[in-house]
């Protein structure tokens, strides 16, 4: 293992280390942003899958965020566990993304966009109109949070480890999934479907792959999102989330493993820091956004990877020009 | 012999634009066919119409004697047809390793055992090997976007061999590389034709390389089928010198 790696490994260790340790001494409102960045990060990861590793534009991953919140507002108010919920949000969300996923088959790109930006105002409304199941705009309050394993997450911070534990399974689960072949088909799809399809790649079955567990992860997030939030209605699940979390993606880095973790921090952690600066955050935010995407529209990690890349570069030249001079000088 | 590629009159027109016009042929196993025509004869049309990425308008494709008309391409690629593009078609950001390995994923146990087995498919031996067959092995590491063009080209058709196919279609393989490289590039190419029996279909506009590597070489001009024959043959037909290979 190179000195990198292990420069890495540390710096992973002493990321989870603070994300433990630190927010025991947060209050309440502390605890509730940084269990919301949990949560968006996960729906934001499950995007990255269909958008930044497959390629394939969605507007509708806050409908799904939404199913799952509605999944576990329903069952857990009526008495079933969180961990039934999930199961359902997942089912249900897999198997709607793999449906929404058809369209993508026959359109592309801003297409592709106006079909899943339909499918979000549908969900939308039948969260905001069926109210017999849904409760209309009225929502569903005093849902409750559950026990893990005996212990209650009642409290801000044991549900925050809740958030932070899930969003660490979630990570390991997408980090073996991207570094699969699926990951690697998943990228062909993205990069060049027709080269991927002359060799082999059933690149119908891997898009539809990549809707449904990217929709089964915002299912995932949802779940989550109504036992943090103890309260859902229709609102927080109309098309701004969808816009949120694509921005999420595209700011952290579309297609990094890591991008959605930062896309999600800033969305989520900088108009809160911003609130000094009290009627002008959300412009002050605004124009933030804007100037990294016109520096680099490869978000955040794809300025640490142009870096990166450029380092490698010049790495491989000097060697090569040390080859060609010992070539030269050998007798 | 077995024919393993048959073509029966295929057509293929777009709109009032006839591309390809009633062509058949055949490939023997272990044959190495090219095909020449100047630019527009519908070469390039006839590949895509045979490899399932346009449905042809009329006609029919067998491979070893199946119907494969209208066969997606990744289905006739499950079949042992494989093919390289007249464009670049690797995958820039993917390392010179790792293109070879998805080269090869498919072919490798079915979608589920896929996700649940190594991260690699097990096929990095195989991957290690066709590197070093097309001579690309202080590359392995390197993604394949930072490559020469040459040795894009080279992956490229090292990606067309990573499934063992039994028939390659090469649309023109030697465009834009230097001679050094093409001169490798025959050389793997006959071996992997004597070692493995695999046949092939080469398009290609460098007659040296057309006449010193294919066995019997088709000639097409207008969508048609203007000879077919032993390269010396071509080389020597009056109607060929005419509309292509010129005095």
């Amino acid at each position: 293992m190179t000195a990198g790696k292990y420069l890495q490994i540390a710096f992973g260790v002493v990321v989870i280390a603070a994300l433990i340790i630190v927010p025991m001494n947060f209050n309440r409102y502390g605890l509730f942003i940084l269990s919301q960045w949990a949560v968006m990060t996960i729906a934001a990861m499950g995007l990255n899958l269909t958008l930044g590793y497959a390629g394939q534009v969605s507007l509708a991953q806050g409908a799904f965020v939404g199913i799952g919140a509605y999944s576990a507002a329903i069952m857990t108010s009526n008495g079933l566990p969180l961990i039934a919920a999930l199961g359902v949000a997942i089912v249900l969300c897999f198997a709607i993304g793999w449906i929404l996923g058809y369209p993508a088959l026959r359109v592309q790109h801003h297409y592709l966009a106006f079909v899943t930006l339909a499918f979000s105002t549908l969900a939308f409304l039948v969260f905001r109109n069926e109210d017999w199941l849904t409760k209309g705009i009225y929502g569903i309050s005093n849902i409750p949070r559950p026990d893990v394993f005996g212990f209650p997450t009642r409290r801000p911070l044991p549900f925050y480890y809740l958030c932070l534990g899930s969003l660490g399974l979630v990570s390991l689960a997408v980090w073996w999934l991207i570094r699969s072949p699926w990951g690697r088909a998943f990228v062909a799809l993205r990069e060049n479907p027709i080269r991927a399809l002359s060799l082999g790649i059933d690149t119908r079955r891997y898009t539809l792959m990549a809707f449904a567990i990217g929709s089964a992860l915002g299912g995932v997030a949802g779940t989550l999102y109504a036992p943090l939030t103890q309260y859902v209605d229709p609102v927080p699940f109309s098309l701004a989330l969808s816009l949120d979390l694509l921005m999420m993606v595209i700011v952290g880095g579309a297609g990094f493993f890591f991008g959605p973790f930062l896309g999600a921090m800033i969305a989520v952690l900088l108009p809160e820091w911003l609130r000094f600066t009290q009627g002008y955050y959300l412009m002050i935010y605004a124009v933030a956004v804007i100037l990294l995407l016109i520096y680099s529209p490869t978000g955040i990690l794809g300025i640490l990877d142009r870096f990166m890349a450029e380092r490698r570069t010049k790495v491989a030249s000097a060697l090569r020009a040390v080859t060609k001079s010992k070539l030269e000088t050998a007798p | 012999m077995t024919a393993v590629l048959e073509v029966s009159n295929i057509r293929k027109s777009f709109g009032g634009i006839t591309a390809v016009n009633g062509v058949s042929f055949d490939v023997q196993e272990g044959e190495i066919l090219g095909l020449i025509g100047p630019n527009g004869c519908g070469k390039s049309t006839l590949f895509n119409c045979i490899l399932g990425q346009l449905t042809p308008s009329d006609g029919e494709v067998k491979v070893d004697g199946k119907v494969v008309t209208g066969m997606r391409p990744s289905e006739l690629n499950g079949l042992g047809v494989s093919r390289t593009f007249q464009l670049l078609q690797v995958f820039p950001k993917l390392s010179v390793r790792e293109n070879l390995i998805l080269a090869g994923q498919e072919h490798q146990g079915n979608m589920l055992s896929r996700l649940f087995g190594p991260s690699d498919a097990g096929l990095t031996g195989a991957a290690d090997q066709m590197i070093g067959f097309f001579k690309l092995d202080h590359l392995a590491k390197e993604p394949a976007g930072g490559l020469s063009y040459g040795q894009q080209k080279l992956l490229d058709a090292a990606m067309a061999f990573m499934g063992g196919p039994r028939l390659v279609l090469l649309d023109e393989p030697a465009g834009g590389v230097n001679l050094t490289m093409l001169a490798d590039l025959k050389d793997r190419l006959t071996a992997i034709n004597r070692e493995k029996r695999a046949t092939f279909v080469v398009i290609e506009h460098n007659m040296e390389f057309v006449m010193s590597l294919c066995t019997r070489v088709m000639v097409m001009a207008e969508g048609k089928v203007l000879a077919m024959g032993s390269p010396a043959e071509v080389r020597a037909n009056p109607a060929v010198i005419e509309a292509y290979l010129g005095h």
